[in-house]
């Protein structure tokens, strides 16, 4: 049965932006980065975790109509697409910090929860991102 | 469209953080670049509902949230999530709960999920 999760999937409205942004800003690593004619393929990972890849999808024709792709923007931009990850980190508040300076648009601050302490941001399409330092068991 | 839509999300998270605020139109219009006289207009277009009753919401989900995982009183809650008055409170969350804050917090369970999807679920549906 499985055993890992390999891939996911957001969408995102510009795949440069994008990797500005996830690479640029947020320190993740290009995974794969491949032109195969009709489409971007494009994976980001944390560093040291390859077999972790998020894909930075493009909605558009053939793989969606002109029209749907348009839908999947338009709820996309809302922060309706359900695109959301979730990261771990060692120090929330630090990571905030960087983040902030390298001006990330954040949604929460650090806060404390009965989990861990943890901090939310948007990247620049919608999509929610959060990062939370657990509470040590 | 998209523009738009990004940029009035943006302004519903600046009321989602400061929901304890009041509302401050003429702000949120320019987060959303739009004029203070359409921003209603054009929140209620993008989310399906106006920034008050959102607000509002917001407001109803963060008091159920401490109503839930704190001890502290309902009039301590009340101020803490931005109403003006203990009457208003108390008929706002009955009216989004269709229950009392009381009433709910003895019924209320924890949840033990990320905080951003006990949020968007455990907003009271309108």
């Amino acid at each position: 049965m499985f055993n890992a999760i390999t891939h996911s999937q957001i969408y995102v409205l510009d795949q440069d932006e994008a990797l500005d942004f996830y690479v640029g800003k947020l320190g993740l690593e290009v995974n794969a980065d491949v032109d195969f004619g009709p489409m971007r393929w494009l994976t980001v990972n944390v560093p040291g975790d390859p077999d972790r890849q998020i894909m930075l999808e493009r909605p558009g024709p053939p793989s969606l109509s002109d029209e749907t792709a348009g839908q999947v923007r338009e709820l996309l931009t809302k922060g309706a697409t359900g695109g959301h990850l979730i990261f771990s980190v060692d120090d929330c508040r630090k990571t905030y910090e960087t983040l902030r300076d390298r001006g990330v648009e954040f949604t929460e601050e650090p806060t404390e929860r009965p989990y861990g302490i943890d901090a939310a941001l948007r990247d620049p399409f919608g999509n929610s991102i959060r990062f939370t330092q657990l509470k040590e068991s | 469209m998209e523009d738009s839509n990004r940029r009035l999300l943006r302004a519903r998270d600046a009321m989602d953080r400061a929901y304890a605020q009041p509302l401050d139109v003429p702000a949120l219009a320019r987060i959303a670049h739009v004029s203070p006289a359409h921003f209603s207009r054009a929140f209620r277009a993008a989310f399906g509902e106006t920034p008050h009753r959102y607000l509002q919401r917001r407001r109803v989900e963060r008091a159920m949230f401490l109503l839930r995982e704190t001890g502290r009183s309902v009039t301590d809650i009340c101020f803490e999530v931005g109403f003006g008055s203990p009457g208003t409170f108390s008929r706002t969350f009955r009216a989004i709960v269709g229950r009392s804050p009381r009433e709910y917090r003895r019924e209320a369970a924890a949840v033990d999920v990320p905080s951003c999807f006990t949020r968007a679920w455990t907003r009271p549906a309108d």
